[in-house]
């Protein structure tokens, strides 16, 4: 049979182009849920299993099982199966379910202090050979590093770059496995290396290195597949294989890469299309339809990385961003909504709340209503879904981009990220007050001057000061990277994701930033308050006495909220100075997952009147607490930021108790679609919606055995709330939570 | 000019979808369960006053979120008709840009006020505190001759209305009370709703903070069963939808 029989033809038969083959082929829906089936017996009872084994996992201390001997790649591991006989989409990174691998070409450090963290030793053999024979990321990274990097990332005024562990956020186009099969995508890969071989510059050698690399991952790729008894080489011709051939093109990538996102995609709307012909063609039944998103959701929430409690200390509860894209508004107009869109939000009632898959809807307020009342009753009910605003992407990135990660949105298989973690512009602002040196240590990290002299500060001279200091990090910044991603290609190459993308891509380099409104507040307290620096017994200025009120950002009030934008913008323009690595071009994201917690520890005292040690506001949200006027204003103040200056994203963590939203399940759905409506209406981009009782994480806290699904949005991701320790667990009870007044 | 006590920029229970309220300071009760007991002083320390342009510019941010949840502005307080000259100029303010405009009020106020906010306000969330004069008066300071006077006169006057009473045990919680209180709300055919709010201690800490005398430290919230009984009675009275949350 041919596998495209029954789809209308176009461009994407003769190249590579997925958009092509979804815009020609998908059918929107505009109803309601009412069409959705309940999980299949099947469904259930492999579901139980896995519940089982998570509670397992739990008792564990979180780590069910390592495999130390055995780095981890696309074939090193024999099939694994939960139970053959109920499992309808197979594959697993190892032999056994949630048995985490070493993946050593990151760092051979971080794969063995992982191992001994949960009682594991690394295989000597392996040891040795990484120590002697191969060098790693990590390795490369430090060896080039100059005192001034090491400086920098010891005092945390950078911090949890990818210099040590995979960087992630690159996410192949899985669709093209299922679309294509794997043999055409090879063939497309050579004829690309064929046209690459007319001068043999530094650039081009490079190439065809790398696409050397993609190809023998492709054919890796097509070997795993085969152990698992599926031949993917051609297109899959059912929608039960388009989702197995997708699955596998994904989980390819999950062997080979421990990155920090590895993200899925925009599959939904793809799937669909294969779906709706197996309906229409009598193959398939609704019941079954959503027992193939079912299954293929139970799998990626067995993901599992083997990483260090370092790693969890600044990207809490085992995450892996596994994003997948939901709905959003084509270019023609059209939504991109389809019924498979719904069977993926689904997967939150069949298979109960869960953080992963990471589900964001590309929200634009074209969408169909009854999409909108869905999400919102599912937000309500589940606190899993994360919004950005689709109409703001839409111009940058066309209608077939997804988001890596929390908020890094790129075309599929045609752009691709350097993540660059963040750097905490609250302690830099500290650094402009004290001359670059350390608030903590003392020691000189930042840019030379003299301690700020005098009694009272002020706001202009302490700009200045911060400008300086400002482009002493944004070239630190850009360069540290830079190096950073050179040694990630070189020893760390994500050799089947990118083999999942067009060779002719362009990259961005994304920096970030952490402490945006303790920064703002700040500058808004030495400008319209009089802040008196207090120095320690050193001379360095370690506490300030604030006299007099200031306008706090969250309030809707231009006087400090166009401070916060001048920052973002200023920051931007000074990382564009910069040339980047492989001329990827810049961006920024003001995000901070929930490592505002760890930022905020190794942040001293600032002229807000936060206390050293606090915590700071994740991503861009107002400090906790300073909101006085309710949340429209305070998202009103996010709204303001300038998404065409972070276009890695900016994001908002909203939390409020059900019954501040209305007085009926239905009031409530109704106005939590308002609420989402009127902040995308002003061009903001990102919200986390929770909607939470205190009560129960309280509860949480003190019975976590009694809450294992209690999901909660951070920012830009979920988590299992009794995943966190208790220091962010604190943290998150600390924020608002907008009630009642 | 107007006397405001806060200003919430994102309220759902104080009229139909997102509301930004306007809390103004001053009011003529003494409910001893009041929430709010720092509204009550005519003039405080804390309290602001706003020129309406003022407030319109606040309003304003909200336009985005009540178009698209059928929202707008309440007034409350305190006793917003206190400042009834004021609640009308911005109302009429708010009119004029197609912002819907509600007032939460205990309508103990003379009837003027409320005549004279009439025309520009699009709904009154009107408290019913007791339906018996004496124990009106032992629960807010004031008998309650105003409040029916002026339910009725809203009624005449075809204004829309949302009918809100508070259930204290032990002392607006008595089945005739609440019976009494349905029978008033079912004539009036302008009462689209009716809302039961629940009492809770949440604001006793404010009382002790302004050395007030708080006398329900003893008094629990009704429970779940009782306010859906109490739901179903005014239910089956008045034939109207009856919240409680």
């Amino acid at each position: 049979m041919d596998p495209w029989q029954g789809f209308k033809p176009g461009q994407w038969m003769h190249e590579i182009d997925v958009r092509d083959f979804i815009q020609k082929n998908y059918r929107p829906y505009l109803g309601d849920a009412s069409f959705l089936s309940p999980p299949t017996d099947r469904t259930r009872r492999l579901w139980d299993k896995c519940r089982t084994l998570l509670a397992e996992e739990r008792q564990r201390q979180g780590v069910y099982a390592v495999d130390p001997d055995t780095p981890l790649n696309i074939t090193s591991h024999p099939p694994g199966y939960i139970d053959r006989d109920l499992e309808v989409i197979v594959g697993l990174q190892t032999d056994e379910p949630l048995k985490r691998a070493i993946q050593v070409y990151g760092g051979l450090r971080h794969a063995a202090k992982a191992c001994e963290a949960y009682g594991y030793r690394i295989n000597p053999q392996v040891e040795e050979f990484f120590s002697k024979h191969r060098r790693t990321h990590n390795e490369g990274v430090f060896a080039v590093y100059t005192p001034e990097m090491r400086m920098a990332r010891k005092s945390g005024i950078i911090t949890g770059l990818p210099d040590s562990y995979g960087r992630g956020r690159i996410i192949g186009d899985y669709r093209r496995v299922a679309l294509y099969g794997v043999d055409r995508l090879i063939e497309a890969k050579e004829m690309d290396r064929r046209l690459t071989s007319e001068v043999m510059t530094d650039q081009v050698i490079r190439l065809r290195e790398e696409l050397y690399d993609q190809i023998q991952a492709l054919k890796e790729l097509k070997e795993m597949a085969l152990s698992y008894g599926f031949d993917i080489s051609k297109p899959a011709s059912t929608a039960a294989q388009a989702v197995q051939w997708l699955y596998f093109g994904f989980l390819a990538a999950i062997k080979e890469q421990n990155g920090a996102a590895m993200s899925l995609g925009r599959i939904s709307t793809f799937l669909d299309i294969y779906i709706e012909r197996d309906l229409q063609a009598g193959l398939l039944a609704e019941a079954e339809a959503q027992e193939l998103i079912d299954q293929l959701v139970i799998k990626l929430r067995l993901v599992r990385h083997l990483r260090t409690p370092g790693y969890s200390d600044l990207f809490a509860g085992d995450p892996n961003w596994i994003t997948e894209a939901l709905g959003g508004m084509g270019v023609d107009g059209r939504t991109l909504v389809t019924k498979t869109t719904y069977r993926m939000l689904h997967t939150l009632e069949t298979l109960g709340p869960s953080p992963e898959p990471n589900l964001t809807v590309l929200w634009s307020n074209n969408l169909p209503r009854p999409f909108m009342e869905y999400c919102a009753h599912l937000s309500i009910t589940t606190s899993a879904i994360q919004y950005e605003n689709d109409d703001i992407m839409r111009p940058f990135y066309g209608d077939d981009y997804a988001i890596a990660c929390c908020v890094s949105a790129m075309r599929l298989g045609k752009e691709s990220q350097y993540f660059g973690a963040r750097c905490n512009l609250a302690k830099l602002l500290l650094y402009a007050l004290n001359g670059g040196r350390d608030e903590i240590t003392g020691q000189q990290v930042g840019l030379e001057m003299p301690v700020y002299p005098d009694e009272i500060l002020d706001y202009d001279q302490v700009m200045h000061r911060l400008d300086k200091q400002m482009d002493w990090l944004a070239k630190l910044y850009v360069n540290t990277m830079n190096v950073i991603h050179y040694m990630h290609d070189r020893y760390s190459y994500e050799r089947i994701e990118m083999a999942l993308h067009d060779t002719d891509l362009t990259h961005f380099i994304a920096f970030g930033i952490a402490g945006l409104s303790v920064v703002a507040d700040s500058l808004s307290a030495i400008r319209y308050a009089r802040v008196r620096p207090i120095r320690d017994q050193n001379g360095l200025i370690t506490d300030f006495a604030i006299e007099g009120d200031f306008p706090k950002f969250g309030n809707d009030d231009d006087r400090v909220d166009m401070i916060a934008v001048e920052l973002v913008k200023t920051f931007m323009r000074k990382l564009r100075r910069y040339p980047s690595y492989k001329n990827s071009v810049h961006t920024l994201s003001i995000l901070t997952i929930t490592s505002n917690v760890m930022y905020g520890k190794h942040t001293g005292t600032t002229p807000d009147g936060r206390k050293g040690g606090e915590p700071l506001a994740p991503g861009a949200n107002p400090m906790h607490g300073r909101e006085e006027h309710g949340a429209i204003a305070a998202a009103n103040s996010v709204a303001k930021l300038p998404y065409g200056f972070a276009r890695d994203g900016i994001s908002y963590t909203f939390s409020i108790v059900p019954s501040a939203l209305g007085s009926s399940h239905d009031e409530r759905v109704s106005n939590l679609v308002g609420f989402l409506c009127g902040y995308f209406a002003q061009d903001a981009h990102h919200i986390n919606v929770n909607v939470l009782n205190l009560e129960t994480l309280r509860e949480a806290m003190e019975h976590p055995e009694q809450y294992p699904d209690l999901t909660i949005r951070v920012s830009g991701y979920a988590v299992h709330f009794t995943k966190l320790s208790r220091e962010q667990q604190e943290e998150i009870i600390a924020r608002t939570f907008y009630k009642r007044m | 000019m107007g006397l405001v006590h806060s200003i919430d920029t994102f309220s759902t229970l104080d009229g139909p979808g997102i509301r930004t309220v306007i809390f103004l300071q001053g009011c003529p009760l003494r409910c001893r369960y009041c929430q709010n007991p720092d509204t009550w002083s005519k003039t405080s320390g804390s309290a602001r006053e706003y020129p309406v342009a003022e407030l319109m510019k606040i309003i304003r941010r909200g336009i985005p979120y009540f178009q698209a949840s059928g929202g707008g502005v309440t007034v409350s307080g305190g006793e917003p008709l206190l400042q009834a000259e004021f609640v009308a100029e911005l109302f009429t303010a708010c009119q004029a840009e197609h912002i819907s405009t509600a007032i939460d009020t205990s309508l103990y106020v003379a009837t003027s006020k409320v005549e004279r906010v009439l025309p520009v306000t699009d709904l009154f969330l009107a408290d019913i505190k007791h339906m018996e004069p004496q124990k009106s008066r032992k629960l807010t300071g004031l008998a309650n001759q105003l409040n029916i006077a002026n339910l009725c006169f809203l009624s005449q006057h075809n204004a829309r209305l949302w009918i809100r009473y508070v259930v204290v045990p032990g002392l607006t919680d008595d089945p005739q009370d609440v019976t009494a209180m349905a029978e008033l709300v079912k004539t009036l055919d302008n009462a689209e709703r009716i809302e039961l709010l629940p009492y809770h201690a949440l604001g006793a800490h404010k009382w002790d903070l302004l050395g007030l005398n708080y006398t329900l430290h003893q008094t629990q919230p009704p429970t779940s069963q009782q306010m859906n009984d109490l739901a179903h009675l005014v239910r089956s009275i008045t034939g109207k939808p009856v919240f409680w949350q």
